[in-house]
């Protein structure tokens, strides 16, 4: 059993839907959402926040620093 | 939802740097520029050398990096960045001071600049991100890209004969005397993130110390140049890049621990 929890929150208005982080993340996720923010780009979401371990590759990995990752002891 | 309530700030593990501004990055979707100025937003942020740093923006897609990270800055003219930096490091000797070029500015128009203030061995650092291309003006060759690449004016690949061959001008650097670090790292996974991290770290430190000179060479991705997505970019860059790049230290004159 995974030790921590963890979830993260995206800065949707400066995500601009690179999909690296969705790539990167090795739980696969993270997916790009149908909806656009006010620059047109399809923002990342984390539709399931029960699996994340708060292992930060994600955050890591985004070009444009949008995303917080917060991780706790289970 | 239970994972909602560990949203409080003592949990966060990561997050943008404080150094970095709330200003949106120009910068393409996914571009490796982005991922260093994260970088060294963080590192000076943990030197704790904010009130002490000057930057030195290139001409090319980093032309506005002073937007980005909340530190003083001084645009050079084209390829002039390393002349600039000499010049501050003199007048400044207890500051840090690095520029930040691509391969157009730092390989090409500024290849005197770069090889003098290097062979000078004053204690700056150069962060040079190479993309084997000019990215800000529509994707042309620059003096790195890669043999048989495809460029806006090199449309059928890059030929020796007709344009000669990839500068590395970190295999050049490493053979000045005035230089105490050269390395060439990656930004296209977190491992080589964490360790282009160390070596940027690495490069201040010996800045501060009064080393040397420091080349941190980033082999980096142009996704709207070499008309690719983010992904794919960063595959092709480990597939084709990296074989002629290789990345790790190619000097180091400094014991570190
Ligand atoms: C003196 C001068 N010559 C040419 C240019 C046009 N110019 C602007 S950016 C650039 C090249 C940028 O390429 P690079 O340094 O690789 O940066 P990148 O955008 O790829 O990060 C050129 C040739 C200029 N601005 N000034
Ligand atoms: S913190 Fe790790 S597990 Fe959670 S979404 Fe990011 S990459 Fe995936
Ligand atoms: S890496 Fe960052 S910018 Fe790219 S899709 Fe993910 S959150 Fe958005
Ligand atoms: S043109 Fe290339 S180097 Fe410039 S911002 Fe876009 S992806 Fe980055
Ligand atoms: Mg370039």
């Amino acid at each position: 059993m995974a030790k921590y929890r963890g979830v993260i929150e995206v800065d949707t208005e400066r995500c601009k839907g690179c999909n690296l982080c969705a790539v990167a993340c090795p739980l696969h996720l993270i997916e790009l959402s149908t909806r656009v923010n006010h620059h047109g780009y399809n923002y990342a979401v984390q539709p399931d926040q029960t699996q994340c371990n708060g292992c930060s590759t994600c955050g890591i990995v985004c070009p444009d620093g949008c995303i917080t990752v917060y991780r706790a002891e289970k | 939802m239970e994972s909602i309530n560990i949203k409080s700030p003592q949990n966060i593990v990561y997050a943008k740097p404080r150094l970095m501004n709330d200003t949106n990055m120009h910068y393409c979707p996914g571009c490796g520029h982005s991922v260093v100025h994260k970088l060294v937003a963080e590192i000076l942020d943990e030197m704790g050398v904010e009130e002490k740093t000057i930057g030195i923006c290139p001409v090319g897609c980093a032309v506005f990096a002073y937007r980005y990270v909340d530190i003083d800055w001084i645009e050079a003219a084209h390829g002039r960045a390393p002349a600039c930096a000499s010049a501050l490091k003199r007048l400044w000797p207890d500051h840090l001071i690095f520029t930040y070029q691509g391969d157009g500015d730092l390989a090409c128009i500024g290849t005197a600049e770069t090889i003098q203030t290097l062979n000078r061995g004053d204690s700056i650092t150069i962060i040079f991100i190479n993309n084997a291309i000019y990215g800000m003006t529509g994707g042309q060759m620059a003096p790195t890209t890669l043999m048989g690449m495809k460029t806006s004016t090199c449309p059928y690949g890059r030929q020796a004969d007709l344009h000669g061959f990839p500068l590395k001008i970190s295999d050049i650097a490493a053979t000045l005397e005035g230089t105490c670090y050269v390395t060439r790292q990656a930004v296209n996974t977190v491992g080589n993130i964490r360790r282009a991290r160390k070596a940027i770290r690495q490069a201040f430190e010996n800045s501060m110390q009064g080393r040397g000179s420091s080349l941190v060479e980033i082999v980096s991705t142009c996704s709207a140049g070499w008309k690719m997505t983010p992904d794919q970019s960063n595959q092709w860059l480990a597939d084709n890049m990296l074989p002629y790049y290789p990345l790790g230290d190619l000097k180091n004159t400094v014991d570190n621990k």
